[in-house]
């Protein structure tokens, strides 16, 4: 009944090869956007923003980058944190070295900061795949958070060691610092998201994301086709940290506006980033987007149950959440082992027969 | 059937929803009893609910108002100490003590914009303690600072007042919280001529061999400790482990509480450690306590803790809490104060020796009073040592004043370097 090709006629070649062929798909993608920008802005207070919509965004921006890389190019990293403490630092030096520029540009140049630092850190996977490409990543997690625990010039001389934003205006509307309002840091949120999730994916629609792609089915093979082994895996490095950088700055200026790298940025968030991309579907934006919501929401949903709802004591409940969330992981996983994203693929292909399966 | 999908549906709206306001005086807790830093957390957050259970039993509250605690377990994770902030404001929040520095410094610039006080007792970040640059921010008693020139001066009096040439070492938490003491250290080196070395410990803070085993081949002559949670009992031990003398070893207040000592058994015996309050439950107060609260089965958690150190830590900090209520509701006459009265009442707060006896809690915490300009406090302490034969600390020194030359020479400058970055007008000019 839903999803239906039928009377939806294609007449060009764009419209042949959009991103979303199916009439009904378009017409949702087109409601959230509109429930996202227009409605959403005006219904959200501190709350919501802070602990639900703002990491939720930042989180799928670091999802989406991990997943350019993980899913689409098959290189494994478990650099991510170390990646995002990258753009975060970048976006601190940057505000405070340079405070007239737009923090717009400050986050993206961090953006492209960390996709330099990155492409450095893909260079061994030139040479070693897989387990081994892991530990390389490994390593660049602890390195640079060593780095940064280790030079004060990155934190300017304070005496903790913490770096704290200063307020930016886009504008002249503050979305950095104690006095923004919860829409505003929102939709620059929002904004990135909806950018950075359209680039992706129409770069892994492209030459490139196929290259991506080949290399990651075999990379013998891509080579043999014509496929530079050398600029695919780079390429997917330096954009995937892009991605990482981005949020890591998200994540310091406009979600936290202060951070620790130790805690903020250490091997915790390259797991929590890598178990979204697996939960929500490898090689997959949609899945990255649910994958993020998931590992986010999932918790924040279940404590407020059990102690709001159920005025469970607090330690309880966290003991609780954290069975939970395991147990949940695992069931979904078993349930539909390549992600959310495919479970909502086989809820669409059975919608499309429904309700005359034969 | 619809009865359940009723309570579901319910349940899912209050899942995100923030709950309406009541008429109470709110203080939040946020606290952790969960993860590598609830042997800390679990004790003090006892002390503080148990201290307004008391208040709200025996007494009826504060001015006929009754204290409700709005607990939030964060987990010692800063971003978790965000979402529970932002969850917790709206209820009417007092005043916030998050017990933890990470917390602290992200909730400062909130605090501010939302006005709302918040009290890091002997945490968070110490230029604070300057009220000018600070208007919503408090931490008295005493501060990090301070806590690290006490810990110098109890050396300085072992010594006959010279440690010229002496190695004095830093353990430390590799976080905002163990930075915190660095400079002052390297400043006071400065002036007593010793040297200072650093070994920082990452979260949680189990994996200490090699900093110890580089300690036992520099063989310092005292050994400081910046640590919390499981970090302190890894710490006693890995310096039973190298036979370091543990009467050389001082830890900071968040650094000496039963949990940390008791691990280790008798070779912690002659562990030191600084008191921002005295230790025990040799008090008045704590046969209220008992009759009140204990007795009747009221109690936070499991009933354990009670006199511990860090129980009565929490105490102290609903104490101070409970008294700057009083305090505001004098001033404004009114009972059901808001969080901007709140902050009138912390910044008039006097706590004098007779005030502490009236409470039940004689020569348990400094005198103090709260200025405008200073919202540190006094910045004494005490020094406090395990007897691991019978359990229990006690406290060995008079009471120890810092070198408040460099301190406050330190903190002008750090608030002057706040106030700049985040563009303050100072205020009680």
């Amino acid at each position: 009944m839903f999803y239906r090709e039928v009377g939806d006629f294609k007449t060009t070649y764009a419209a042949d090869s959009q991103t979303f062929p199916i009439a009904f798909d378009r017409v949702r993608y087109y409601f959230v956007l509109i429930v996202a920008v227009l409605l959403v802005p005006f219904l959200i207070d501190d709350y919501w923003s802070n602990a639900v919509f703002v990491p939720l965004l930042v989180w799928s921006v670091a999802a989406i980058g991990l997943n350019i890389l993980t899913g689409y190019c098959g290189q494994i990293s478990l650099g991510t944190g170390g990646f995002m403490a990258v753009g975060a630092y970048a976006c601190y030096k940057l505000s405070t070295e340079f405070p007239d520029l737009n923090i717009v540009f400050c986050i993206l140049i961090s953006g492209a900061i960390t996709a330099a630092v990155g492409m450095l850190f893909g260079l061994p996977s030139l040479r070693i795949k897989g387990f081994y490409l892991a530990v390389a990543t490994l390593a660049a997690q602890f390195f640079l958070v060593w780095l940064f625990n280790k030079v004060p010039w990155f934190y300017n001389y304070s005496a903790s060691g913490q770096i704290t934003m200063p307020e930016r205006t886009i504008f002249g509307l503050a979305v950095t610092g104690p006095n923004v309002e919860p829409w505003a840091q929102y939709l620059i949120c929002l904004a990135f998201v909806f950018g950075l999730a359209w680039a992706a994916r129409n770069l892994t629609r492209g030459s490139l994301g196929r290259q991506w792609m080949a290399i990651r089915d075999m990379d013998i093979a891509a080579e043999i086709i014509g496929v530079d082994p050398l600029r695919a895996k780079l390429s997917a490095f330096a954009v995937s940290s892009f991605y990482v950088g981005v949020a890591g700055a998200l994540y310091f200026s406009v979600y936290l506006g202060a951070v620790e790298v130790t805690e903020a940025f250490g091997i915790n968030q390259s797991f929590l980033v890598l178990f979204m991309i697996i939960i929500g579907g490898l090689g997959s934006i949609f899945g990255s987007l649910v994958g993020a919501a998931f590992m986010v929401l999932l918790p924040i949903v279940l404590r407020n149950i059990l102690t709001r709802g159920l005025n469970w004591d607090t330690a309880l409940a966290t003991h609780v959440e954290f069975m939970v969330v395991g147990c949940l992981i695992m069931f979904f996983l078993i349930a539909e082992p390549h992600g959310l994203a495919q479970l909502w693929n086989i809820a669409k292909q059975k919608l499309r027969l429904w309700p005359f399966p034969h | 059937m619809k009865i359940a999908r009723m309570t579901i549906c319910a349940l899912m709206l209050a899942a995100f929803s923030a709950p309406a306001a009541y008429a109470d005086l709110v203080l939040p807790w946020l606290e952790y009893r969960t993860g590598p830093y609830s042997p800390s957390g679990i004790p003090t957050a006892d002390g503080f609910e148990d201290y307004l259970t008391l208040i709200n039993e025996r007494d009826g509250g504060v001015g006929g108002e009754l204290i409700r605690v709005v607990k939030c377990e964060t987990g010692y994770n800063t971003a978790k100490g965000v979402e529970c902030y932002e969850q917790t404001k709206g209820e009417g929040a007092l005043v916030y003590q998050p017990l933890s520095t990470g917390i602290t410094y992200q909730l400062i610039p909130k605090v501010t914009a939302d006005q709302i006080p918040l009290h890091s007792m002997g945490y968070g970040r110490t230029a604070a303690a300057d009220g000018t640059v600070f208007e919503y921010v408090f931490n008295f008693p005493a501060n990090y600072w301070d806590g690290a020139s006490i810990a110098v001066n109890h050396i300085l009096d072992l010594n006959g007042g010279n440690i010229e040439g002496k190695k004095i070492s830093l353990v430390y938490h590799n976080s905002a919280y163990g930075k915190e003491p660095i400079r002052t250290l390297e400043k006071l080196a400065e002036k007593h001529g010793y040297t200072l070395s650093l070994y920082p410990v990452d979260a949680p803070g189990q994996e200490q061999k090699s900093q110890w085993l580089d300690i036992r081949r520099e063989q310092p002559d005292y050994v400081l400790l910046w640590g919390w949670g499981v970090m302190n009992a890894a710490a006693v031990t890995e310096a039973a482990n190298i036979r370091f003398p543990m009467e050389n070893f001082i830890g900071v207040w968040w650094s000496g509480s039963e949990n940390d000592v008791l691990p280790v058994g008798d070779r912690a015996h002659g562990y030191k450690a600084l008191a921002l309050h005295n230790v025990g439950s040799d008090f008045p107060l704590f046969d209220d306590l008992r009759k009140h609260v204990i007795d009747t089965g009221k109690f936070a958690g499991d009933g354990t803790s009670v006199g511990s150190v860090l129980y009565n830590r929490g105490m102290y900090g609903a104490l101070l809490a409970v008294e700057a209520i009083r305090t505001a509701q004098e001033i404004h006459g009114v009972s059901d104060i808001t969080p901007q009265m709140m902050r009138d009442g912390m910044e008039a707060l006097v706590i004098t020796e007779e005030k502490m006896a009236e409470l039940g809690l004689p020569n348990f915490g400094p005198s103090f009073a709260v200025s405008c300009e200073n919202h540190g406090g006094p910045g004494t302490g005490w020094v406090s040592q395990w007897d691991a034969h019978n359990q229990t600390w006690s406290i060995i020194s008079d009471l120890i004043t810092p070198d408040k030359e460099i301190i406050d020479g330190l903190i002008a400058e750090a608030s002057a370097q706040y106030a700049e970055e985040q563009n303050i007008a100072r205020r009680c000019q």
